[in-house]
Order: C-alpha cells, then sequence, then structure tokens
C-alpha cells in the first residue's frame, strides 16, 4: 500500500504561543518500501509518524491530505486506518501474558469478523514462531529482555495483517549487538511479508543501512528524500553532509585560486572571496611532505586504532576545530604515526555548500594527489 | 565496622520512644474503647448494640456509605483520567481544586451546604417551595460525605496514570479498541489496586465522618442519627457502655479498613517482587 502526503502540517501550542513542529511537507512513499524518518530530536519526525498513524491530527490549514493506495485516510480513526504501530518503549500491556498482548487486536474485533478462538489461537502462535517467541506465550513482559519486548510488540502489531507498518525508534532503547540483531530481522521480515514500512531513527547509521530510502528532516522541513547511497554521495545541503558523518571544516580566503588560512594554503579553482570547504574523515590524506596543491601542517593529538581504520586526530594553529582523519593499518605503520608528529593533509576530496541552496559543490581532486 | 547514626544506644531509645508513645497514644485508647464497651459484662454490650436506635444509626451509617462509594468511584476516576489524559486552559487549577475537601474542615463543609440548601439558603428557598428537603434528611449527609471523601480515589489514581502515560491505550487504539473495551481491558487493570485503595480510604472516611455531618444531620434519633453521632449523643446521655459499645464498633470498622489495605501493600510489595 503507497502513503502519499499532501501539505501535511501541525502546530503545536495555543494561538500567540506556537510552534510548528512540521512546516506543510509532501511525502510519496511506494508500496513495499522501507522509508527511515532521520532527524535530531525535534526535527519532527516522530510527529510525521504519529500523523501517518492518526494518533496526531494534522492542521486544518493549511488542508493536508494523507492516502494510503487510493483510500483518503485524512478524516480516518486510527483504529479504522489499518496501521500497524510499534512504539519506542513497546508499550505492552503488562498486566496481560505475552499471547494476550499478540492477541489483543483479534480479540477487539466486531462479533461478525473476529475469528473463533481456535483461529485466533492458531494466528497468534504462528507469529509468536516468526518473531521466535513461541516458548514464551505465558510469560508476562516484565519476565522478558528489551530485545523480546520489542519483537511481541511487533507481533501484536502485526497480528491484523496491517497495510502500512510503522515504527517509532524502534530500537532506540536497546543495546548495540541487539540493536543491529533485530535491524536485520526486521529487513528479512519485511521483504519476506512485503508491507510498506515506515521507520524513524535519530541514527544515521541505522536509517542508511536499513532504509531503502531515506527522509532527511531538521526543523520541521523535509532536507532530502533519496536512497542511501546517493545521500551519502551527493547530500543536497550542508545540514545532510553534516548530519551523515563526521565533518571537518577549512574556513579562509581565496586569492587568486589559492585558499588561505594562517601558514595554510590550498590551490582551489574557486572566484575571490570568503570560502569554507567541508571534507569527510576518509577524504583526508596524511603526507610527510607538501605539494605544490596543498600546504596543510598538521600536529597529531590522539590516535584511536581500533577498527577496520586508524582514527586519527589533528590540530594546527589555523583550525578553530580539531580535524579527524582516517588511516588505513598499513598506511599507519608506514607512516609510524605518533602522538605530536608533524605532518601535511592533503584533501583527496572537498565539499562546499554555499548560501545558495542548489550550488552545492562536490569536487575530486585528483589532480593534486 | 560502624554506620553513621547507628549506635546501639541511639537505635535502643529511639525505638523504646517509638513504642512507648504507640502504646501510649495508639494501643491504650483503642484498649480503652473495648474496655469501656464491655465493662458491665457481654450482655450490656450487646443490649446496647441492638438497641433500636443504635441498629437505626449503623443501618445509616452503611447506606450513606454504600452509597457514597459507588459515586465516588465513578466520579474519582473521570476526573482522574481528564487530569492525566488531556490538556486544556485550566487543568492545573482543577488539580488544585481537587485538594478543597482536605484543605478545608468538614464543619465549615457542613455549614456551607447548610447555607445553600436549607430552608432559607439560596438553592434551599427554592427546594423547598418544591417541597424537597435536603438538609436534616439523609440526602444532607449523603452529600456532604461525598464532598469530604471525593477526592480520596482521584488521589490515589492521578499520580498513578501520570506515571503510566498513555502509551498502553494508544497501542490498544491502533489495535482496534474502542471506548469502554479499551477502558476495561488496558485501562483498569492497571489502575485496579490503587483504585481499590482509594475506595477503601473512601470507606474508612464516609464511616467516621463526624464534623460536617453533624452540621447537616439534626441528630434525630432512628431517622438522622450516624453512628458517630450516635456515640456522641450516647455519651452526653450518660450511657457510658452504650457510647463506647458503638465506638467500638466504629473502631472495628477501622480495624478491619487497616487489614485490608495492610493486605494490599503486602500484595502490591509482593508483585514488584516478581516483576
Amino acid at each position: 500500500m503507497s502513503i502519499r502526503l499532501h501539505n501535511v502540517a501541525k502546530t503545536f501550542g495555543k494561538p500567540g504561543r506556537q510552534t510548528r513542529a512540521l512546516e506543510p511537507v509532501n511525502l510519496d512513499i511506494h508500496d513495499g518500501e522501507l522509508v527511515g524518518l532521520l532527524g535530531p530530536s525535534g526535527s519532527g519526525k516522530t510527529t510525521l509518524l504519529r500523523i501517518i498513524a492518526g494518533l496526531e491530527s494534522a492542521d486544518r490549514e493549511p488542508a493536508g491530505r494523507i492516502l494510503f493506495g487510493d483510500r483518503d485516510v485524512t478524516q480516518v480513526h486510527v483504529r479504522d486506518r489499518r496501521i500497524g504501530f510499534v512504539f519506542q518503549h513497546y508499550a505492552l500491556f503488562r498486566h496481560m501474558t505475552v499471547f494476550d498482548n499478540v492477541a489483543f487486536g483479534l480479540t477487539v474485533l466486531p462479533r461478525k469478523s473476529r475469528p473463533s478462538s481456535g483461529e485466533i489461537r492458531a494466528r497468534v502462535l504462528r507469529l509468536l514462531e516468526m518473531v521466535q517467541l513461541e516458548a514464551f506465550a505465558s510469560r508476562y513482559p516484565a519476565q522478558l529482555s528489551g530485545g523480546q519486548q520489542q519483537r511481541v510488540s511487533l507481533a501484536r502489531a502485526l497480528a491484523l495483517r496491517p497495510d502500512v507498518l510503522l515504527l517509532d525508534e524502534p530500537f532506540g532503547a536497546l543495546d548495540a549487538k541487539v540493536r543491529q540483531e533485530l535491524r536485520r530481522w526486521l529487513r528479512h521480515l519485511h521483504d519476506e511479508l512485503n508491507f510498506t514500512s515506515v521507520f524513524v531513527t535519530h541514527d544515521q547509521e541505522e536509517a542508511l543501512e536499513l532504509s531503502d530510502r531515506v527522509v532527511v528532516m531538521s526543523n520541521g522541513r523535509i532536507e532530502q528524500i533519496d536512497a542511501p547511497d546517493t545521500l551519502y554521495r551527493a547530500p543536497a545541503n550542508r545540514f545532510v553532509f553534516e548530519f551523515l558523518g563526521d565533518v571537518n571544516h577549512l574556513e579562509g580566503e581565496v586569492r587568486n585560486g589559492v585558499l588561505t588560512c594562517g601558514d595554510a594554503r590550498l590551490a582551489v579553482e574557486l572566484p575571490d572571496g570568503p570560502e569554507e570547504l567541508l571534507l569527510r574523515p576518509h577524504e583526508v590524506r596524511l603526507t610527510e611532505a607538501p605539494n605544490a596543491e596543498a600546504h596543510l601542517p598538521v600536529t597529531v593529538t590522539a590516535i584511536s586504532p581500533v577498527g577496520a581504520e586508524v582514527r586519527v586526530e589533528l590540530e594546527a594553529d589555523w583550525l578553530a576545530k580539531p580535524w579527524l582523519a582516517t588511516v588505513r593499518h598499513a598506511d599507519f605503520e608506514r607512516l609510524e604515526l605518533a602522538r605530536g608528529q608533524r605532518l601535511f593533509a592533503v584533501p583527496r576530496r572537498w565539499h562546499r555548500f554555499p548560501e545558495n541552496r542548489d550550488a552545492a559543490t562536490h569536487r575530486t581532486s585528483e589532480a593534486i594527489s | 565496622m560502624q554506620r553513621i547514626g547507628d549506635a546501639p544506644a541511639v537505635r535502643r531509645g529511639l525505638i523504646l520512644a517509638a513504642v512507648a508513645l504507640a502504646g501510649l497514644f495508639l494501643l491504650l485508647p483503642l484498649v480503652a474503647i473495648f474496655a469501656q464497651a464491655f465493662a458491665e459484662g457481654v450482655g450490656a454490650f450487646w443490649s446496647n448494640v441492638s438497641d433500636e436506635y443504635t441498629v437505626a444509626a449503623i443501618a445509616l451509617t452503611l447506606f450513606v456509605t454504600l452509597m457514597t462509594i459507588p459515586v465516588n468511584l465513578v466520579f474519582g476516576v473521570a476526573l482522574a483520567w481528564l487530569v492525566t489524559r488531556f490538556t486544556f486552559p485550566g487543568r492545573r487549577l482543577l488539580q488544585t481544586l481537587i485538594d478543597i475537601p482536605f484543605a478545608v474542615s468538614p464543619v465549615v463543609a457542613g455549614l456551607v451546604y447548610l447555607l445553600l440548601y436549607g430552608r432559607n439558603g439560596w438553592i434551599g428557598g427554592w427546594l423547598d417551595a418544591h417541597d424537597i428537603q435536603l438538609m436534616f434528611a439523609w440526602p444532607g449527609i449523603l452529600m456532604v460525605t461525598i464532598f469530604v471523601t471525593c477526592p480520596f480515589v482521584a488521589r490515589e489514581l492521578i499520580p498513578l496514570m501520570q506515571a503510566q502515560g498513555s502509551r498502553e491505550e494508544e497501542a490498544a487504539v491502533t489495535l482496534g479498541a474502542r471506548g469502554w473495551t479499551l477502558f476495561r481491558r488496558v485501562t483498569l487493570p492497571n489502575i485496579r489496586w490503587a483504585l481499590l485503595y482509594g475506595v477503601i480510604l473512601t470507606n474508612a472516611r464516609a464511616v467516621g465522618e463526624f464534623g460536617a455531618v453533624s452540621v447537616v444531620s439534626g441528630a434525630i434519633r432512628g431517622e438522622t442519627n450516624t453512628l458517630p453521632l450516635h456515640v456522641e449523643l450516647l455519651y452526653q446521655d450518660y450511657n457510658t457502655v452504650g457510647a463506647f459499645a458503638s465506638a467500638a464498633l466504629l473502631a472495628l470498622i477501622a480495624l478491619f479498613t487497616l487489614a485490608a489495605k495492610a493486605g494490599l501493600e503486602w500484595r502490591a510489595a509482593r508483585r514488584e517482587a516478581i516483576a
């Protein structure tokens, strides 16, 4: 079932002291897609999800529309929207067993459409099997771990075979390892059952790993909607670029194709004037001598050799904030890196996002290296 | 290794003081009530308790209590639901207003009701013209009893419902539950122990209320005399055994209430231990 939002906005508070949680947004989610809403807290992502669910109503002015497939659900109550909702803190019924939790949606159906108790039982057991919790059917939520509770919550949401599955920070309260496992498991489940899912997260890695497409939000606005790789390689603006990973800043004055900042110099093909360039840690190369294009002297201040690459922190007089560079272990050994060592940084690639939003530049400076 | 403030002398002193005070101010009066009630033997006690007017007082007290509890139950749940699940202008003011019956002396409450609903009162005049008598009759007693007990249930529920939040109810709604089903299957099971606790407190207060009731009842023997008022009347008649026999009945109800309350608390502690 596809989801289409047209001109949906949300304002909280009484007249005079209002805050806009969501600017008017448009969003198309295709049938069978798994979409992540990504943004910092207060970006309006949870509000957007709750509006899709019907737990929150959109503003009357401007009049927005929400469509599930061809069905206009703007005025339809939550309970009739045929959605499954998974809450951040599970929201399991604490006085019911796991079985009763999962069965709840089926047992409150009107008598006419309610399956027989035998059929309910079979269906609940099948769901519990799917989430690998059939042995826990008679336990209470408080007797389960966080990851198990979240799986019960998922089974409960799927019991009514919803058209749309909505998840609010589903893995936010879990520890890193369980989160990783559940993420993979949710992806499998989604591919297998082929429903349309929307989930909210503030974790970039989670959004990029799990989603078919990611909706990046900030301050109640949608900043960019794209597939994870496009998003990472061609961010639409500075906010998206900075939110998706670590960023190094290089600020200076351009004169005759050379950007200078203190005793640092970098050849750039840009018009004269103040300029700010941004680099990812893996786009910084470290060498023992400067070259003709780049003269960026730095001092190594911290080294963290954990993981696939070595993370090196760099400082210099011309830098307001330290830089972060990632170096392959082989290069790390070749350069014999140590704290206090003086080196030169060479950008492999840089990005700039001038105030004019459409003029983002991503320059690969192969010529330099 | 000794902890701060745990010197044996201090500990023994404090325990002794606590026991002495509890015995002097709590246990001794209780013993005295039963001793006085049975001072002239079981026969005298029984003839006092089975006295026509005493039986009428017991009946009235139980009747008023049984009417008060369901009213406060519904009112308390509705109020707690309103205050914890909705935001509206004046919500904080309402939460403060709930406490008025606690803050105001029951005698004052009684007088206010008399002023409003008495024969010469603002509303009472109109009621009198329509031949409805509230004051110096059981409806008046019921009204002031409801007034003094109305915060108990709501006060028990509000903090609990605030702490629990509305996530479970939201989850139930996304699963298709509506109004009454939602309340019966999700909200009620989560608040039932607090609710029962509130009812026990309401019951204790309704049975024992003296001040407000004495102003509006008129204490007509056999008609508008509740058990606490009856104790005072008998005592003023120099019928000590009779007064203490009725007092013993009230004390028994109080003891039963305490036992029920302790039972609930024990249950709650045990459930917590399991979870």
